[in-house]
């Protein structure tokens, strides 16, 4: 069986289209908000977080002569969904709305992308979904994003980022995480950071090498976050979907947490049960990028010290070059167990999906 | 089953504890508002002497930010690495159906019920008017 065969079907829960310019979200911003990106020169808001020449921000054969990658609904429906035949792919715009200072202007930002995906992608391709950007510098601003888009099921779940202006299990992001429950939608929080911070809690590196390899400490301390802050006590039903983060870090954290909360927990006498449980009835990870071991046998291990075969889920995390040719499910991984993370996991993670 | 008499009643007065020893076994030994409870003096995680703990209350929360403190010094919180024990039922409070101190049968009896059946007071005086704590093994 050809690995294209092999994940036909699936549903790919992490691309990333590219916005092309700030000229194509123009359309989508009010006179005033046009006028203030033109009076002030607001020419991009490409982050450092996927430097464009960077080959780890798209595939060689994902990127194009000029421009950006998986900037229009055509070359992601040819690049992502036929090579795979997936059959739904989730969109997760990586676009700077999350570092600006001003949250008047990250509130419009954030509606004009997720009015650019709905009229450039959701309404070109029928196998697209994809997560609400919000303004995470207000929660009740982002509120009212969530409020306003909802309504359309194509958005199935809210995207933030692992560095925030905060540790996101902070109560004065609560609001958000009411509204995902409220609509069936889980919280996708993805690599990258809002910049309010350096990458290392120690500061800057030096090397992208070094910035790359901090989104899983900056994992960890996420899923520290929303556990001891009690958001999964307080909303039992939400899911918060780990994208880019990789997943072999995941054990040995959730071990060291639970050591600690044995002798710690009258202090958050909310989690009422081992963090490890917790974080398997409420956390899910994205398959690539892979940072699995090379051979089946300790593949086999470490899924055995995640205790759970539902917590992974299926992405290919086009355009961004994690693996060649259609070679996205690792080595290792059992004909079973690729079936239920490409669709049975994603469907029980993503309600919107049913 | 043996029964041991390990201390006159009144040496171990409510919110009071005593380490005891019985054929090698370190149990400790306290009261809680008059009734005598016993575990053994060994924290299940590393071995630690539970007697070096301190006595806390129960923390326990409805929701996030919320904290119902209940039942002041009925909790052992063991001195080396904060490991809870409900001192009523030798449970640990982070996984109380895994993780559990041994706990011993204790009651008290009358220096009469002692001498009538022949308890083992190997150390002990028993006095006929007095009431003593007496372990089971």
């Amino acid at each position: 069986m050809s690995p294209s065969i092999m994940t036909k079907g699936a549903i790919d829960c992490d691309i990333h289209p590219s916005v092309p310019n700030i000229e194509a979200l123009l359309p989508y911003f009010n006179d005033h908000w046009r006028d203030t990106i033109s009076q002030r020169g607001v020419h991009d808001l490409q982050t450092i977080a996927y430097p464009k020449n960077a080959p780890l921000t798209a595939r060689p054969d994902w990127r194009p002569k000029l421009g950006m990658p998986a900037a229009d609904a055509n070359t992601i429906s040819t690049q992502a969904l036929d090579t795979f035949q997936t059959s739904i792919a989730i969109c997760n715009c990586l676009y700077g709305v999350q570092l600006l200072m001003s949250e008047d202007l990250a509130a419009a930002f954030a509606s004009a992308v997720n009015d650019w995906m709905i009229a450039e992608l959701l309404n070109k391709d029928p196998r697209l979904r994809a997560s609400i950007v919000i303004p995470t510098q207000n929660s009740e601003m982002a509120v009212a994003e969530i409020e306003r888009v909802a309504s359309d099921p194509r958005f199935v779940s809210i995207l933030m980022l692992v560095m925030d202006e905060k540790p996101l299990g902070r109560r004065s992001y609560w609001p958000i995480y009411a509204a995902a429950q409220r609509h069936n939608m889980p919280i996708c929080v993805h690599a990258g950071s809002a910049y309010k911070h350096p990458v290392t809690s120690v500061g800057w590196p030096s090397y992208y090498a070094e910035d790359y390899a901090s989104q899983a400490p900056a994992f960890h301390n996420m899923v520290s976050s929303f556990i001891c802050e009690g958001v999964f006590s307080e909303y039992p039903d939400l899911k918060v979907v780990l994208a880019e983060s990789g997943f072999s870090w995941l054990p040995a954290h959730l071990w060291r947490l639970t050591k600690f909360w044995r002798g710690l927990r009258a202090e958050i006498p909310w989690v009422d049960r081992t963090p490890t449980e917790i974080a398997r009835d409420h956390i899910r990870l994205t398959l690539q990028p892979v940072d699995a071991p090379p051979t089946s046998e300790q593949l086999e291990r470490l899924m055995d010290h995640m205790g759970s075969d539902e917590m992974i889920i299926f992405s290919t995390d086009y355009p961004h070059w994690q693996f060649d040719g259609v070679d996205v499910i690792p080595d290792g991984i059992s004909k079973e167990l690729a079936t239920k993370i490409m669709v049975e996991n994603p469907k029980n993670t993503y309600p919107r999906l049913q | 089953m043996s029964k041991y008499v390990v201390a006159a009643a009144n040496e171990i007065l409510p919110g009071q504890r005593k380490l005891v020893n019985v054929r090698g076994r370190p149990i400790l030994i306290f009261n809680l508002d008059g009734d005598y409870f016993g575990i053994l003096d060994r924290c299940p995680h590393q071995g630690a002497s539970l007697c070096k703990g301190q006595l806390v209350g129960l923390v326990e929360s409805d929701r996030p930010g919320q904290y119902n403190f209940t039942r002041n010094n009925e909790i052992i919180r063991c001195a080396w690495h904060g490991w809870e024990f409900d001192i009523r039922t030798g449970k640990s409070r982070c996984e109380p159906e895994k993780i559990k101190a041994t706990q011993y049968n204790i009651n008290t009896k009358t220096g009469s019920e002692i001498i009538e059946e022949a308890y083992e007071a190997e150390t002990f005086d028993v006095a006929v008017e007095d009431n003593y704590v007496v372990v089971h093994l």
